[in-house]
């Protein structure tokens, strides 16, 4: 068969197998938004169930969701981002290095229902924090842990190697170099990977099965030790274990959810692409 | 002892603080390990590994209760083995295009919608693989109902698959430039340019993709739950409800008695998830390493 007939076919197969990839992402989004769209109002996103569970909004499920979002980042950013100034700026390789690299790619790949056991384990149970928002906040955070260890490690190594020897020239201490003259270009990327990681957690409804999660609960909570709804939980039980609930209303649902997660992954791209254009090295 | 400056201890707090942090990584990984352990291992003192493992009936709340995993074993093998044939041919196929043809504006624009596949919440594309996929594989094969391994297969090939793209075209981008310049010097084609010489080169590379993105099936928990019927039998065919090891965790822990025999049987399923999940990844991350040589 003649090569340029070969390149043709094989082009165009290659062409439809990226077409099958990203289609999907928008027959999914038409789906949600056409069927969703009906159910979004004022009441819907704020206010509180009704009917049990059937009628009503989802406020508690929105609100439960940032909650623990919120709780996940303030575990995981201080922790993730001081992993990776060890991993570009202390560490030689070694065999600790290679051993806190080879962890992480670990923690990444647990399944996340693995998460949500590890967090029954030692927050609910173990330190007797019981199903409640601190240990739904903490099994997340260190599920997204990797993501922000990779991104911060990421956003370090782009800093120019020249950064560091002028500073260290000029008489700053090894942190100071970090703290005044790497640190502050990094922060687009470090801020990218948050948000990534922000994006995982909202949407994650293995890790709080058995750690947070609540389908019914007749007010807000009160502390970080109460339980509280979330929406990927949420979206579950309506679609599979309610009853008589409308369609658009697990529709909805799904758009809020989706919607949350997506302007969470626009805003990191953002970030990014502005960063990149704002490089000045 | 001289006297050491404030600025100087508050670095040095700084500095440990630092070291822990990059310890942390691996004390959790030991202590996931450690508590799957702590908890699933008291199962053991009723039952032999051997009959867990490879037992035929998973029945928790009988009487006696029976605790074998084969069953779920098989849901999980063939849901994975149907998403790895259909995203890993696929996925390779896409990062070729993307990597090597596509011009650089819809090369970016690709990526993004990539990644907004990836963004997307594992319980939505469940919710969407339910309702949409599930009735449309009942009809298509005239069955008695959409929630079957197929559907899983399907529904999870989609999730595997930004993970392979993305890697693939990492590996692939990573091929020397040269590579490309010397088989077009010699009269090759731009596709037998990509397929006989990038392709090969790349070839750890795109391994490592698949056995990542067949670990992100295999752990897939909610998605799979909700499309493929959940019954813990052993499958005779793709076209059969399955129950997963992921699946059977996320549905059960609820029930469970903690400090029970079933709640001790359910993390001893997390334990072998641990195992299976570590093993892939260490395994796909040789191969990154061997394809950055």
């Amino acid at each position: 068969m003649n090569p340029r007939f070969t390149q043709k076919i094989a082009f165009a197969v290659l062409l439809l197998a990226t077409l099958l990839v990203v289609l999907p992402v928008l027959v999914i989004l038409s789906i949600i938004v056409v069927k969703g769209a009906s159910a979004i109002s004022w009441d819907f996103l704020f206010s509180m169930p009704r009917d049990g569970m059937a009628a009503g909004g989802i406020f508690p499920a929105i609100l439960g969701t940032l909650y623990l979002v919120c709780g996940a980042i303030i575990f995981a950013v201080p922790l993730g981002v001081m992993a990776a100034i060890f991993l570009v700026e202390y560490s030689s390789d070694n065999w600790l290095s290679r051993l806190v690299k080879l962890a992480i790619v670990n923690l990444a790949g647990v399944p996340s229902v693995v998460y949500g056991l590890f967090g029954l384990g030692i927050f609910v149970t173990f330190f007797g924090f019981g199903a409640s928002i601190l240990s739904g906040s903490l099994t997340l955070g260190i599920m997204i842990l990797p993501v922000i260890i990779t991104s911060s490690r990421e956003a370090l190594e782009s800093v120019p190697q020249h950064f560091r020897t002028v500073s260290l020239s000029l008489g700053a201490s090894h942190w100071q170099t970090i703290r005044h003259a790497v640190l502050p270009h990094a922060l687009p990327g470090i801020l990218t990977g948050m948000i990534l990681g922000l994006g995982r957690a909202a949407g994650e409804t293995a890790p709080i099965l058995f750690t947070v999660a609540a389908f019914y609960l007749p007010r807000l909570p009160q502390s970080i030790f109460d339980q509280t709804m979330a929406l990927p939980y949420h979206l579950y039980v309506i679609s599979t274990q309610v009853p008589g609930i409308a369609e658009n209303v697990r529709y909805g649902t799904a758009l809020v959810l989706l919607t949350l997660v997506l302007l969470l992954n626009l805003a990191a791209i953002l970030v990014r692409s502005r960063f990149r254009r704002n490089k000045k090295w | 002892m001289r006297p050491v400056s404030p600025r100087k201890l508050k670095e040095w707090v700084i500095e440990k603080a630092i070291l822990l942090s990059g310890v942390f990584s691996v004390v959790f990984v030991l202590l996931i390990f450690l508590f799957l352990l702590r908890e699933g291992l008291s199962l053991f003192r009723g039952e032999s590994v051997i009959d867990f493992i490879f037992g035929k009936s998973w029945y928790p709340i009988s009487q006696p209760p029976r605790f074998g995993i084969l069953p779920l074993i098989l849901g999980s093998l063939l849901v994975t083995l149907g998403a790895a044939a259909i995203s890993v041919p696929i996925g390779i196929a896409a990062a070729l295009f993307i990597a090597e043809i596509a011009p650089r504006r819809l090369k970016e624009t690709l990526k993004a919608g990539i990644e907004l596949l990836a963004a997307i919440p594992s319980v939505v594309i469940g919710f969407i693989g339910m309702i949409t996929l599930g009735p449309w594989i009942k009809n298509l094969f005239n069955i008695p109902t959409g929630l079957t391994a197929l559907t899983g297969s399907v529904t999870l090939a989609f999730m595997a698959m930004p993970t392979i793209v993305s890697i693939a075209e990492d590996a692939i981008t990573a091929v020397p430039r040269q590579y490309r310049e010397a088989a077009i010097a010699m009269g090759a084609t731009q596709w037998q340019t990509t397929w006989r010489i990038v392709a090969r080169a790349a070839r750890p590379g795109m391994l490592a993709a698949v056995m990542l993105g067949i670990g992100r099936v295999i752990g897939e928990t909610m998605a799979v739950m909700m499309v493929t019927g959940n019954a813990a039998i052993s499958p005779s065919s793709f076209l059969q409800p399955v129950r997963t090891l992921t699946a059977t965790i996320a549905a059960e822990m609820g029930e469970s008695v903690q400090g029970g025999p079933h709640y001790a049987a359910l993390f001893a399923i997390g334990i072998v998830l641990f195992i299976i999940t570590f093993l892939i990844n260490g395994v796909a991350d040789l191969y990154l390493h061997r394809s950055r040589r």
